[in-house]
């Protein structure tokens, strides 16, 4: 159907609209013309993503010079090829009812481990050794070594691509990751870099977070991406722990041992080179006197994202004389891992500020804050300059002298603690010095500043003022859809209380209590009864859930639950909780029926959707606080206050909320769906907590719900899954809440635009 | 009632039944007791019967069998013989635990069979009701050539019927009792065994090694329960424990699963993340490979159980489905061998394409679809216009013709333009019109009332049962003839005097009720002719045989 969303023409692929897409577009629009940034809730399976995409390409059709391009992140490859396949549905009506042909780049873009094609390299099985081994085939130097050797084996397909594939421009379409090797291996040009490359012209990108955010990826990738483009991030709900782990440091003895070694092989190498070829090293040190200029003048001229690591301040000046010769260098990374070993040897916890330590190793070595801050600089510059075959060997020394920048150049908003040993083993020494970003607005702060419009969306944003604060910026337009329903298909329960009446909860005090496990137990036990197809239930930690399922097992309420389904727990380990999550899909589709124990902030928790009869019910056992006693959360929490003038338990409340609002979210991906939630703690009655929760939750929580007793709750269920089970009829009858609109006619629609009403006929 | 033809597989003397010595015999197909002196049977016993049996605890004085049949009565047998009574009734328990599985499955299976034939045609039922509730011929004669024939021919839809999957909890179903002296007993049935086998093929195996050369059989579930395996929480320590090995081809099997990964690419955790932090980077303490060493015993233990849980669950499902694996194995073992390992790539993307294709797709923001029909594919759509029509001289219209000729009229019609000068006169225009009214000449194509206007539904209702009902009394006396054997001969005896009791019970009631309401009596006219048919027949046949044994 044809939409008016004032008086922009939007195409929409479905013959009907939900009135959340429709006001979803409307605040979107808004965002775009007033060229600023948003933050949008609409919970899941209400079509946000083609909702963004219908309008975001309208919008790029009817005003190509005003937005260029949309950058479209999502966190899973999963959902990168899910929107993907929804742009070309979308391009696909476009073409049918414009009868144009689409002239339109789309594509999505991966890791090499996705998109690799060359034989040997794609079969490895960790991303870490396929970019090792791509880098060892692709490096400049190894291929300019083949001119004098020609045995040394370089990838065909990037050759292939560098010769021929730069000139012409990838026609235009949409290309998924598979169609990228399909035309990758069509061609014989690598899709790797035939899609880096391409995104500098692609009217659409769609990609994961850390090609934005985290600058070690941003720099290589997204640097030069246009000023004028629509930066979207979907699922965002996590975005500042992101921005958070991409710009923290931990450093270990291991990593140090290792960087100890590679400054030896360093050494080595400049050795060997100052032998054979002294002049490279000499034209290396007249560049580094040259300065940095090349990128300030590109920063400046706005052509290339700024790089969070690498300040603009250092830019305008050449690299100190200490550190410029290759020697000096290596003798300077030396003396600052002596220091770094001599840190790590305390016995009791430190915890201090970047001053503090630029203090403390000026006054130790003698190292001043102005050759660190171009410590990661120096070493790529050596790195390149010596033609090291594979970088993933020297990851150690690159985290150090990422450290070395980041720590002399942001006084703010990081912190240091250096923990001897980990807190459950007191008694082996395992020293790590933690140097962790507290501020999450110092990653993103480059894409904020530079694209027109970002904006930020999940199913689970709430509250929303919190995102514009912890994130540091002002948005254009803030908003929460709530879901329209036919049918009221979630049915959110607090349950309080056991049937003994002993109160639920998952607080630190009670949670070992055997009556609250056995209560709980008792709830599984009740709903695996009950619930049709699959049960999810979510615990607060992995930990937690080993002692209760341990406890369980004793007191044989899992055996009684095996009679009614089967059981399957995620582990640690990520192939193993694959294959448990295969195993419980096949029993939901047989109808053998399956539980599956599951843990909040785990990696099913945040990928996997349990769509339909894969998720009747979800129980949610406590509420999922995050480990209250690291320190690091404790920085975090006091440099929110100090900062934000947020408290502690606010944020607290805040991060458990939106990842309980995650996990029970899992099971409702549509309107045809439907699903139980069950949040089994008291403590979800309180409104500090419930308030939390997003509106399209909120709404459905009645006054009645609060404070349920298993059996009220097994009630309740029973009654809520009897009538969900009638079948949903698609033909709604008049007197019914309407809740797909749809435009009959082109001669109403014409009128509906000349009024600039949009068509809700 | 002792044929002799009957296989005796063991023979058990002083057996007492009611206080009475005597003894037991098992058969291929009974079980059947004599008292002493007698050579008849005063118990028997088919094993189909037979519910199950029970035997008396070990330590009680009088060594007894208790077979349980379905009907709910019990026989009691007391093996009385002092020095070899325990042996003995070993024996017969082996035996008869070997014997009732089989009878068990086959008496429910037929059972099942005839219950679901019942249930599945209404008509059957009702022919069922007719004659077997009413006593016209036994359950046995209505059933014999039915099952026989359904078994016989048609047996490829109801041969391949679905198995029966595991219950998840078998293992919880093995309750240990306490038998008041500081020890457990478990009670296994031949369910829970064939369970524990269909989920643990390692434990199948070590009994098929172990038992009956190395352990009896009690031996080998006494360990069974004893072992580490059973008790998975444990960590696994003792070596020369039997079940040490299953233990590791099940973690093998475990592995070998994870390995070979996951078919659903929505589901795949690895491939998930597109970029990882490198090592190093990020809030989250990577735990150091370290962590193993220091997990407490208890952490660890409760790691097995996890893992215990998830591979019973795993297996449970496999065993469930592992029949109609296989063929779906082969394919995918095919397929991903005719590329390298890594190029199952081309055999990837349709699964992920579907995936993808279902995830995105909104049903009810598109248009209803109208319900998918199935296309009829006609090979000859002439046949199928027209029928088996006899090929006759006359021309033969062909669905070409047709389309033709409607084309022509819808061309002429289109093109039609009234040629006022050349009309009917409207006396005659209105008498056609009135002939094809509704009661006109040519409209009158049902001027017979039919029978269907004329009896009432309950009576017509009625009359269908009769025809059915005489209809297979008629199939069983025909199917007679030629009479050649004395089987026969007896049959078409008895299916004469059905039919004529038939005649008396049935059709003559219903006669005389039809009278009574004033109907036609002819209704039953055709019913009574085929059973004088039958009469008249069966006379003949007779009064043949007479002759020749005169």
């Amino acid at each position: 159907m044809k939409l008016n969303i004032e008086g922009l023409l939007v195409y929409f692929p479905y013959d009907y609209i939900y009135p959340e897409q429709y006001s979803y577009m409307l605040e979107l629009k808004r965002t775009l013309d007033a060229k600023g940034h948003g933050v949008l809730e609409m919970p899941s399976g209400t079509g946000k993503t083609i909702s963004l995409l219908s309008l975001i390409v309208a919008y790029q059709k009817a005003f190509p010079l005003d937005v260029t391009k949309l950058i479209y992140c999502s966190r899973t490859v999963p959902e990168i090829e899910k929107v993907v396949e929804e742009l070309r549905k979308l391009m696909e009506f476009y073409a049918k009812e414009t009868g144009e042909v689409n002239n339109f780049l789309a594509l999505a873009l991966s890791s090499r481990k996705n998109l690799c094609i060359h034989p040997e390299v794609s079969s490895l099985r960790f991303g870490k050794e396929v970019d090792g081994k791509c880098h060892s085939l692709t490096a400049s130097y190894i291929r300019a070594q083949r001119h004098s050797n020609p045995d040394q084996p370089v990838c065909r397909f990037y050759e292939e691509f560098d010769a021929v594939g730069r000139q012409v421009p990838l026609p235009a379409g949409i290309y998924n990751l598979d169609d990228l090797k399909d035309f990758g291996r069509r061609k014989g040009w690598c899709p790797y870099y035939l899609a880096r490359y391409s995104i500098l012209h692609a009217n659409i990108v769609v990609y994961s977070y850390h090609y934005l955010l985290d600058p070690k990826i941003a720099d290589l990738v997204s640097k030069e991406l246009a000023k004028k483009s629509v930066v979207v991030f979907d699922e965002a709900h996590n975005i500042d722990n992101v921005c958070i782990d991409s710009m923290s440091v931990n450093i270990t003895r291991r990593t140090l041992d290792r960087c100890q070694s590679n400054v030896e092989t360093l050494q080595h190498t400049i050795q060997k080179i100052k032998d054979t070829d002294a002049a490279k090293l000499r034209e290396e040190y007249r560049r580094l006197v040259e300065g940095l200029k090349e990128a300030n003048v590109a920063r400046e001229t706005d052509v290339y994202l700024a790089n969070p690591v690498l300040p603009d301040e250092i830019l305008q000046e050449a690299v100190p004389g200490s550190i410029r010769t290759a020697e000096h260098f290596l003798g300077f990374l030396r003396r600052f891992l002596e220091y770094l070993k001599s840190r790590l040897r305390v016995h009791h916890v430190v915890q201090e500020s970047a001053p503090q330590f630029l203090k403390d190793i000026f006054e130790k070595v003698c190292i001043d804050r102005k050759p660190l801050r171009f410590c990661a600089e120096r070493l790529q510059s050596l790195l390149r300059t010596l033609e090291i075959a594979d970088i993933a060997d020297f990851s150690a020394v690159t985290l150090i002298s990422n450290f070395a920048t980041l720590v002399s150049t942001y006084s703010l908003g990081f912190t240091i603690i250096i923990e001897p040993f980990d807190d459950r083993t007191p008694t082996i020494a395992n020293p790590v010095l933690h140097f962790s970003c507290m501020d999450p607005s110092i990653a993103i702060k480059p894409v904020f500043q530079r694209f027109q419009s970002v904006v930020i969306t999940s199913g689970t944003l709430s509250p929303l003022d919190i995102y514009p604060k912890i994130l540091d910026f002002r948005p254009v337009t803030m908003a929460s859809f709530t879901m329209t329903l036919a049918r009221t298909c979630l049915c959110p329960l607090i349950v309080g209380r056991g049937n003994d009446q002993v109160a639920l909860s998952s607080k630190f005090e009670t949670r070992e209590d055997f009556a609250v496990i056995r209560n709980y137990g008792n709830l599984l036990l009740e709903m695996s009864a009950i619930v049709p197809d699959g049960i999810v239930a979510f615990f607060t930690s992995y930990v937690y859930m080993e002692n209760i399922v341990a406890s369980w097992y004793e007191q044989g309420i899992l055996e009684n639950i095996q009679r009614n389904k089967l059981i399957f727990i995620e582990t640690q380990d990520a192939a193993e909780t694959s294959m448990a999550l295969e195993k419980y899909q096949e029993a939901c589709e047989n109808g053998r029926g399956a539980i599956l124990l599951s843990v909040a902030r785990g990696k099913v928790s945040e990928g996997i959707d349990f769509v339909h009869h894969f998720g009747r019910a979800v129980i949610m056992f406590g509420v999922p606080y995050v480990y209250t006693q690291s320190r690091i959360l404790k920085a975090r929490l006091e440099y929110l206050r100090d900062q934000f003038q947020i408290r502690e338990n606010d944020f607290l409340t805040f991060d458990a909320m939106r990842h309980a609002a995650q996990c029970v979210g899992r099971a409702i991906r549509g309107k045809t769906d439907y699903g139980l939630m069950i949040f089994a703690d008291k403590r979800y009655a309180r409104a500090d907590k419930r308030g939390k929760l997003p509106r399209w939750i909120q709404e459905h929580i009645s006054d009645g719900s609060l404070n349920l007793t298993v059996d009220e709750t097994v009630q309740l269920s029973k009654h809520f899954l009897r009538q969900m089970a009638q079948p949903f009829r698609q033909v709604k009858p008049p007197d019914r809440r309407r809740v797909s609109l749809r435009v009959t006619s082109p001669r109403l629609l014409s009128l509906c635009r000349r009024t600039s009403w949009v068509c809700l006929c | 009632m002792a044929s002799l033809s009957e296989e005796v597989l063991l023979v058990v003397k002083k057996v007492r039944q009611r206080k009475q010595d005597g003894t037991l015999y098992l058969m291929a197909e009974r079980i059947a007791w004599g008292p002493e002196g007698k050579d008849r049977f005063t118990v028997s016993h088919p094993y189909s019967d037979i519910r199950c049996q029970k035997i008396s605890p070990d330590g009680k004085a009088k060594v007894q069998l208790q077979l349980v049949l379905h009907t709910g009565e019990s026989t009691t047998f007391h093996f009385a013989n002092e020095s070899t009574a325990l042996k003995d009734r070993e024996a017969a328990k082996e035996l008869l635990q070997q014997l009732l599985p089989k009878f068990k499955k086959k008496a429910n299976k037929e059972l099942e069979e005839k219950n679901r034939m019942l249930q599945e045609d209404p008509v059957l039922f009702q022919l069922y009701k007719d004659l077997v509730v009413s006593q016209v011929i036994s359950a046995e004669e209505f059933w014999a050539n039915r099952l026989g024939g359904l078994n016989n021919s048609e047996p490829a839809p109801y041969s391949n019927k679905q198995e029966v999957g595991i219950s998840g909890a078998f293992l919880a179903d093995i309750r240990p009792q306490t038998d008041g002296c500081n020890g457990l007993r478990y009670n296994l049935t031949t369910d829970i065994i064939e369970s524990i086998f269909r989920t643990y093929p390692a434990v199948k195996q070590k009994y098929s090694e172990n038992v009956p050369h190395s352990l009896t059989e009690k031996e080998f579930w006494t360990r069974f329960f004893q072992s580490h395996y059973f008790h998975r929480d444990r960590i696994n320590t003792g070596t020369q424990d039997i079940f040490s090995e299953c233990a590791k081809q099940d973690e093998k099997g475990l592995m070998s699963l994870v390995n070979k990964g996951v078919k659903n690419p929505l589901v795949d955790l690895l491939s998930l993340e597109d970029k990882t932090l490198d090592e190093g980077y990020g809030i989250k303490q990577a735990l150091p490979s370290t962590s193993n060493t220091n997990k407490t015993v208890k952490e660890s233990s409760n790691a097995a159980i996890i893992k215990r849980f998830n591979h019973h669950s795993a297996m449970v499902l496999a065993a469930g489905s592992r029949k109609n694996e296989v063929p779906a194995d082969q394919a995918s073992e095919t397929s991903s061998t005719d590329g390298n390992s890594r190029d199952s790539d081309f055999f990837q993307p349709p699964v992920k394409k579907v995936k993808l294709q279902e995830a995105i797709e909104y049903e009810d923001l598109q248009r209803e679809s109208k319900r998918k029909t199935v296309a009829l594919n006609l090979k000859k759509s002439d046949r199928y216009a027209h029928g088996p029509v006899p090929l006759q001289s006359q021309k033969y219209t062909t669905s070409q013709d047709i389309i033709n000729a409607v084309n022509c009229i819808q061309h002429e019609m289109a093109h039609y333009k009234p040629n006022l000068t050349q009309v009917m006169s409207s006396t005659a225009a209105s008498s056609a019109i009135a002939a094809l009214s509704p009661g006109g000449v040519l409209m009158q194509g049902g001027a017979q009332q039919a029978i269907n206007q004329m009896v009432p539904s309950d009576i017509q209702g009625e009359l269908k049962h009769l025809y059915v009902a005489a209809g297979e009394l008629l199939r069983h006396f025909w199917s007679c003839f030629p009479v050649n054997t004395s089987f026969l001969e007896d049959k078409v005896i008895k299916m004469k005097s059905n039919l004529e009791r038939f005649q008396m019970t049935k059709l003559s009631p219903f006669k005389e009720k039809l009278q009574r309401q004033y109907l036609g009596t002819n209704l039953t006219g055709h019913l009574e002719e085929m059973l004088q048919t039958a009469y008249s027949k069966f006379h003949i046949w007779q009064t043949r045989r007479m002759m020749r044994k005169t």
